[in-house]
């Protein structure tokens, strides 16, 4: 049963990065899109997430809800010691959830709009930052448990550049996996060549970042060439991700369908977060000194996982249905609505 | 302010902003039901008018209580990491059961609000009710978690080590019943006298009158209903209390002495030194009928209790007398309102039950946060019930009175920003709304 705990709660990492990430950089896209065509970005894209946005969301709260139940000691030893990114997140998902809604249910439209796109985007920017930062110091091996003072328990914990590149990087990766996506939803070809430019640049953005994460992890000793490189299905996933990404540009300029290209995209994410986890598994923490937290080890106790385990599988009965159904008709009839 | 009062005080913020919203969250879609129902029925384009007004209301308040949730799920473990770290894999099943029904709620709150006009109309109509079913299951899973620290269960507790748990028979502890009754009850009165307010304010300005009219009745049904069952339940959960706490119990009624034919004690101001309350009315004997269903048994007063187990019992007393004092006020308008139906329609006309209903808007959820405040406040110095203290369970972090007063800001600025929209959306009901101009 522990490992179907677990397979949860990576599938659940896995979604939030895809769904929800791609969320998060419909707004990191409205970011760094010129003035002149925002208003057209803001439409298709509201169009493309509205009905699903808060499901999206959903995956973190599994996620948490899993680590809090199943593994007490990793969801305590993370938020005890990544206290203050933890926080910024959470500021980021209340400005970001609650700004969205406001500016599609304000029943005056004026200049609040403007307010509620500003804090719509930067926390778009701000909340998969931290993630990525969050993430990244888990395994960094910075977490320090028996700190006594405040800067080495609580602040570089997770101030350093490994974590602060692959913040970056997460933002990078949630921008392009949005605009890959909205590919699809566009109806005339000039805004999907508009769509591809910004999927080409917040793809060459990853990379720049994913560079700069291994110049960071290489000049503060963190192993990460080890991590990727150091066994066959590490190697395997990154080839995987590198050759779906050269068959999802070419079949993109060919103008191939879009369901495919997402479908790619997905896969990379998914190559990549495999390839990060599977080495250390089932450590997912790495704290200062070597040790780890494991989700073997450090699991609650069998009746405690047996019954996780059980109310995961008869949620999905539920959920994934309604989830697909609620999908496929929204993808169905697009742009039938508002 | 030290950092334990700061990460107690965050807490009780965030969860005494979460309740609004999620009270809001989980009520409103049954009232959307009933109107959109009598729009399918009867094709009166006044109930498909406000089905839609509502749903926009819903929406933000389902956001706002969405991501507040999700700051709730993490701040369980920033701010009581120890009580997590023991808590969390005993008290975990009706949160992981409640992932999935918020999960369903998202689902049909997608359905619901982008449906219109895309699904068949009755299909449409299923998914509200959905999301009002599952936001109520959430609900009582929730209050189930919390009825736990209250009346721990599914695990032995052997030398400070959390043996042998049983996740199942943690979540239905004895308090769960009788906790997740009374919440159910007081979201539907508390949710359905705010919204009745708002719509006898806006008849009593002579706008939409016939739009506000309907809406009223939804509304007003459901929380009259709730505001006559909630008596019933209260006394079920005093017994309950007394029960099981009896700490809590002397804290909310000021008992300071253990005695027979206790009284009951309404008002008045506790002096904890002294050992009595000044300017109190005392009922003789019904404190002790009350609690055990007869006028001479004793009834466990504060005494008993030892000094470092005693809950604060001024905050006790007041908030429990704060929403007994308001659930009685809104018993009262209830019976008037089912008078009016009943025996006298011509009440209905007359502006003094509206005026009364406007009077009430905010009652239910003052009382909502009264009678939170009494059950967590009333279980100090206690977060697991006789097991794990407040003060053993929160985090070693310093400095948490800086994130208490950000959250702070934020709660403010949202609630600011959530009633400036909710002005703003009934504003507009003329020019969105009114199919009757001659009205």
């Amino acid at each position: 049963m522990i490992y179907v705990v677990i397979a949860y709660l990576w599938a659940a990492i896995l979604l939030y990065i895809l769904l929800g990430g791609a969320d998060f950089g419909a707004g990191i896209i409205e970011l760094f899109t010129s003035s002149k065509n925002k208003q057209y970005t803001r439409t298709t894209m509201y169009q493309a997430i509205g009905p699903v946005w808060e499901a999206n969301h959903m995956w973190l709260i599994i996620a948490i809800v899993v680590l809090f139940v199943g593994f007490p000691e990793i969801y305590t030893t993370i938020s005890t010691h990544l206290h203050i990114p933890l926080v910024i997140m959470l500021f980021g998902i209340i400005a970001r959830g609650t700004a969205f809604t406001f500016r599609h249910y304000d029943a005056v439209v004026d200049n609040m709009q403007k307010v509620y796109n500003k804090i719509f985007v930067y926390s778009s920017f701000v909340t998969p930052f931290f993630l990525g930062v969050i993430a990244a110091s888990a395994v960094s091996g910075r977490i320090d448990t028996g700190a006594g003072d405040f800067l080495s328990a609580y602040i570089f914990s997770w101030l350093n550049w490994f974590s602060i590149t692959v913040g970056f990087f997460t933002v990078a990766i949630c921008g392009y996996l949005a605009a890959i996506f909205i590919i699809g939803e566009t109806k005339d070809n000039n805004s999907r060549i508009r769509f591809i430019r910004k999927a080409k640049q917040m793809n060459l953005a990853a990379v720049v970042f994913g560079a700069l994460v291994f110049w960071a992890a290489h000049s503060e000793d963190i192993p990460l060439d080890e991590w990727l490189f150091g066994n066959a299905v590490g190697v395997i996933a990154l080839i995987a991700a590198l050759l779906s990404l050269v068959l999802l540009w070419y079949l993109l300029l060919k103008k191939g369908k879009v369901y495919i290209i997402r479908v790619l995209a997905g896969f990379q994410v998914t190559m990549i977060l495999l390839a990060i986890t599977l080495r250390h598994y089932p450590n997912i923490v790495i704290l200062k000194g070597g040790q780890y937290l494991s989700l073997m080890e450090h699991a609650g106790q069998e009746k405690t996982i047996w019954s996780l385990a059980v109310a995961l599988l008869l949620g999905s009965i539920f959920i994934l249905p309604a989830l697909f159904y609620l999908i496929y008709s929204f993808q169905k009839n697009k742009g039938q609505w508002h | 302010m030290n950092d334990f009062i700061a990460a107690r005080s965050q807490m009780a913020l965030s969860l005494g902003f979460h309740i609004v919203f999620s009270c809001i969250g989980m009520v409103m879609p049954f009232f959307m039901a009933v109107a959109h129902f009598y729009w399918l029925r009867t094709n009166d384009v006044v109930y498909r008018n406000i089905t839609k007004a509502w749903s926009k209301g819903v929406a933000i308040f389902f956001a706002t209580g969405a991501v507040s949730g999700t700051v709730l799920s993490f701040e369980l473990g920033l701010l009581w990491p120890e009580f997590m770290k023991h808590a969390g894999p005993i008290f975990g099943m009706p949160f992981s059961l409640e992932g999935t029904a918020f999960f369903i709620e998202a689902i049909a709150l997608g359905f619901f609000l982008y449906g219109w006009g895309r699904f068949n109309k009755w299909f449409h109509w299923f998914t509200g009710v959905v999301v009002g079913v599952s936001g109520l299951v959430s609900g009582i899973l929730v209050v189930a978690a919390n009825a736990w620290m209250n009346s721990p269960a599914g695990f032995d507790y052997v030398n400070g080590q959390y043996l042998n748990i049983d996740p199942i028979h943690a979540m239905f502890n004895d308090a769960w019943f009788s906790q997740a009754l009374h919440m159910c009850i007081a979201a539907f009165a508390a949710t359905g006298f705010a919204v009745a307010g708002i719509h006898a304010l806006m008849i009593l300005k002579k706008k939409n009158v016939r739009f506000h009219m309907q809406s009223f009745r939804i509304a007003a049904v459901f929380a009259c209903v709730a505001a006559l069952l909630q008596p019933l339940s209260g006394d079920i959960s005093a017994k309950d209390v007394a029960k099981r706490q009896p700490a809590k119990l002397a804290a909310m009624e000021a008992h300071f002495h253990t005695e027979a034919a206790a009284p009951l004690i309404v008002g008045g101001i506790p002096d904890s030194k002294a050992k009595e309350v000044k300017y109190a009315l005392k009922l003789p004997g019904m404190l002790s009928f009350m609690v055990h269903s007869d006028f001479h048994t004793p009834v466990t007063g504060l005494d008993k209790i030892p000094e470092q187990d005693q809950p604060p019992v001024a905050i006790t007393h007041y908030a429990f007398q704060v929403m007994v004092g308001l659930g009685m006020l809104m018993l009262a308008i209830s019976l008037c309102y089912f008078v009016a139906i009943w025996k006298k329609r011509s009440w209905l006309q007359n502006n003094w039950l509206l005026r009364l209903f406007v009077l009430a808007t905010p009652m239910g959820f003052i009382a909502v946060e009264a009678g939170w405040t009494v059950t967590e406040v009333g279980r100090q110095p206690w977060i697991i019930n006789g097991i794990m203290r407040t003060a053993d369970a929160v985090t070693p972090m310093p400095g948490i009175v800086y994130s208490f007063y950000i959250f702070t800001a934020v709660y403010i600025s949202l609630s600011l920003i959530v009633t400036f929209l909710l002005y703003r959306q009934i504003k507009m009901v003329d020019k969105l709304y009114d199919v009757s101009p001659s009205f």
